[in-house]
C-alpha cells in the first residue's frame, strides 16, 4: 500500500516537472505564433483573448524585404546544401571505404572546421571576398556555408555508408556492376533516407546561419536571421511584425525536424551516436 | 572522433596492397573522390593561415598600407584589460550555459524515461527549440520579456516585480542571454542523453535489481558509467559552442550594455569592425580558437577512453 502511494507521488513529481519544462520549452513558440494574429494596438491590453487579424502578415510580407530575405535564404542555403550533398557524399563513401594515407586525419580536418571560431574564419575572408568580389554575392555564401554543411554531411553520411554490408557491394560487382553503377544504383538507395535526413538537417543549419551573412553579405543578398535583427535594433512598435519574421522562419524548419526525427540524434551528434 | 571500424580493414579495394592487376584510375579513385570536397574547404583553410600572419602586422581597414610588427599585437592583447575581460565573460558564458543545460538536460532526460503518451509527445516536441536559429530565440524571447508588452512582463505584476530590466541592465544582461541559450540547446542534451538511456542493455540491470541493489547505487554504479559516453558528446559540443557563442549575445545586445557580454568572439568582431583594427582583432579570436582546440583535444580523448570503457563493461 506504501509502496503503491510511493509510486503515485513518483509519478505526480515526475509529470509536474516535465510540464513545467515543457511550458518554458513550448510556450515561446507558441506565444510568438499568438502575437502574429495581434494588432499592435491590443498587444498592451491582451493577452490570450484579441480580434486575430492577418494585417501583420500582409504587411511583413508586401510592404517589407523579408520575403526576398526569405527566397534569398532558400537560394543559399539550398544552393550550399546542394553543393555539399554533390561533393560530400562521394568524400563520404571514400572515407568509408578506402584505407588510404593519413585518412583519418583529412577526415579530422575537415571535422575540425566545425569547431573553429565563426568569426576567425570570417574576419580573413571578408578580406579575400573583397578582393574576388564576393561579398554580397549567393556564390561568396554559398561556399562559405560550406564550412557548415560539408564537415557535418561528409562525417553523417559516412557512417551510413559504414552501416552497409561490404558484402552488398560484392555481390554487386560479381553480378558484373562496374563501380559507378554499384555506387549509384545500389548504395544511394541504401543511403538515401539516412543522406535525405542529412540534408534537411544541414539545411537546418545554413538556414539558421548568422555571422556569415552578416559580415559578408549586405543589400544584394540578404537572408531572414540578419533581416529579422532590424526588429531587435530599433525601437520598434511593431511587436506582430517582430513575430511574424520570426515565425516564418522557425515554422518550415519545425517541419523539417519532424520529418527527420528519427535520425536527429545520430544528425546532430555527426554520426557519434548511433540513435 | 569516430572510433576505427571494421570497413577500415575490409575495403573493397585497398591502395595499400601492391597489385600490378588494378589499373591507376582506381588506384586512384578515392584520392578523386575525396578531393573535390577538400578543395572546398581548404579554400576556406587557407583564412585561418592568413589570420595568424595578418595577427603578426597592423593591417587595418582605414589604412590601405601595412607592415609587420612582430608580437605587439599579442603582447598589447595579454597587457589589455579588455581582453581578460573577454576572457573572463567567456569563461562565465561557457560554464553557466553548458553546465545549465547538462544538468537540466540529464534531469529531463532521466524523467522522459519512463514511456508514458505524455512522455513519448514530450520526446517529439521538445527538440523544437533547438531547430530556433540562436538570433530568431533572442527575437522570441523579447516578444516575452517586453516590458510593455511580453507576457513574463505581465506574469511578474501579480507578485509586484515591475519592469525587470532582463538584457538592459548590467545585472540581468548575462542571466538573460544564459536564459536563452539554455531555451535553445537543452533539448539537444537532452535528446542525446534519451538516445543513451534507449541504448542500455537490460540485463545488468535485471541483475541488479535481482541482487536487490538501491536504485542510487544501480544509477551511481551502472547507469552512469554506461552513459558516459553519451554524456561526453553532449559536453563536447556544448562547451565548444559556448565558448564561441556570438549569434544569441550580438542580437541581444551586441556585447552590452556597456562591455558585460563583451566576449572574446564579439571582442574580436567589434575590434575589427567598428574600430577597424584587424590585425589586432585576430589575436582575441586565435587564442580563443586555440583555448577552444585544446579543450576539445582533451575531451575527445577523455571521450574515446569512457567508450573503450562503457564497451568492455
Amino acid at each position: 500500500m506504501n509502496t503503491k502511494r510511493l509510486a503515485v507521488l513518483a509519478a505526480a513529481g515526475r509529470n509536474l516537472i516535465l510540464t513545467i519544462w515543457a511550458i518554458f520549452a513550448l510556450f515561446p513558440i507558441l506565444w510568438m505564433v499568438l502575437c502574429t494574429f495581434k494588432l499592435d494596438r491590443e498587444m498592451y491590453s491582451t493577452t490570450f483573448f484579441f480580434h486575430p487579424t492577418l494585417d501583420n502578415y500582409v504587411n511583413v510580407l508586401v510592404r517589407t524585404n523579408y520575403f526576398k530575405a526569405f527566397f534569398d535564404n532558400i537560394i543559399v542555403s539550398g544552393g550550399a546544401v546542394i553543393l555539399s550533398v554533390l561533393v560530400g557524399v562521394p568524400a563520404a563513401y571514400g572515407f568509408a571505404r578506402y584505407n588510404f594515407k593519413s585518412k583519418e586525419f583529412w577526415a579530422g580536418q575537415i571535422l575540425g572546421f566545425k569547431f573553429a571560431p565563426e568569426i576567425l574564419v570570417v574576419l580573413p575572408l571578408f578580406m579575400i571576398y573583397q578582393k574576388l568580389h564576393l561579398i554580397d554575392t549567393y556564390l561568396g555564401l554559398i561556399w562559405v556555408y560550406q564550412l557548415i554543411t560539408m564537415p557535418f554531411l561528409i562525417w553523417v553520411v559516412r557512417g551510413y555508408f559504414e552501416d552497409i554490408s561490404l558484402e552488398v557491394e560484392q555481390a554487386a560487382q560479381l553480378d558484373g556492376y562496374s563501380w559507378y553503377q554499384v555506387f549509384l544504383k545500389i548504395l544511394l538507395p541504401l543511403v538515401k533516407p539516412g543522406l535525405v535526413a542529412a540534408a534537411l538537417l544541414t539545411f537546418i543549419f545554413a538556414w539558421n546561419s548568422f555571422m556569415f551573412p552578416l559580415i559578408l553579405s549586405g543589400f544584394s543578398v540578404q537572408t531572414v536571421t540578419v533581416s529579422s535583427l532590424k526588429y531587435l535594433a530599433s525601437d520598434t512598435v511593431h511587436y506582430g511584425q517582430m513575430a511574424v519574421a520570426a515565425t516564418i522562419t522557425v515554422l518550415p524548419e519545425v517541419i523539417m525536424a519532424l520529418a527527420i526525427q528519427k535520425h536527429l540524434v545520430r544528425g546532430l551528434s555527426f554520426g557519434a551516436v548511433k540513435g | 572522433m569516430r572510433m576505427q571500424t571494421e570497413s577500415a580493414l575490409s575495403d573493397p579495394i585497398s591502395i595499400n596492397k601492391k597489385s600490378a592487376n588494378i589499373p591507376f584510375l582506381v588506384k586512384a579513385r578515392p584520392y578523386f573522390i575525396i578531393a573535390p570536397a577538400l578543395l572546398l574547404t581548404i579554400g576556406i583553410l587557407y583564412p585561418f593561415v592568413m589570420a595568424w600572419y595578418y595577427s603578426f602586422t597592423n593591417y587595418s581597414f582605414s589604412s590601405p598600407t601595412y607592415h609587420f610588427i612582430g608580437l605587439d599585437n599579442w603582447i598589447r592583447m595579454f597587457s589589455d584589460e579588455d581582453f581578460w575581460h573577454a576572457f573572463l565573460v567567456t569563461s562565465k558564458y561557457a560554464i553557466l550555459t553548458t553546465g545549465s543545460e547538462m544538468l537540466i538536460g540529464i534531469g529531463i532526460a532521466l524523467l522522459l524515461a519512463k514511456s508514458t503518451k505524455f512522455t513519448k509527445f514530450l520526446k517529439v516536441t521538445l527538440v523544437f527549440p533547438l531547430m530556433v536559429a540562436p538570433v530568431i530565440a533572442t527575437v522570441i524571447w523579447q516578444l516575452m520579456t517586453n516590458n510593455s508588452v511580453g507576457i513574463i512582463e505581465k506574469f511578474l505584476n501579480i507578485f509586484g516585480i515591475y519592469n525587470f530590466p532582463w538584457a538592459s541592465s548590467a545585472n540581468t544582461a548575462l542571466f538573460t542571454a544564459v536564459l536563452i541559450d539554455i531555451w535553445v540547446y537543452t533539448p539537444f542534451v537532452i535528446l542525446l542523453v534519451v538516445a543513451g538511456i534507449q541504448s542500455l542493455p537490460k540485463s545488468p540491470f535485471e541483475a541488479a535489481q535481482v541482487d536487490g541493489a538501491s536504485p542510487w547505487f544501480t544509477f551511481r554504479n551502472l547507469k552512469l558509467p554506461l552513459l558516459k559516453p553519451f554524456l561526453y558528446i553532449a559536453l563536447i559540443f556544448r562547451l565548444m559552442a559556448s565558448l564561441q557563442e556570438s549569434a544569441i549575445i550580438f542580437a541581444l545586445t551586441k556585447g552590452g550594455p556597456g562591455d558585460t557580454l563583451m566576449n572574446l568572439s564579439i571582442t574580436a568582431y567589434t575590434k575589427g569592425f567598428q574600430f577597424m583594427k584587424f590585425g589586432a582583432s585576430l589575436t582575441y579570436i586565435l587564442f580563443l580558437w586555440f583555448v577552444i582546440a585544446l579543450i576539445s583535444n582533451f575531451l575527445v580523448g577523455r571521450w574515446l577512453a569512457v567508450q573503450k570503457q562503457a564497451a568492455g563493461n
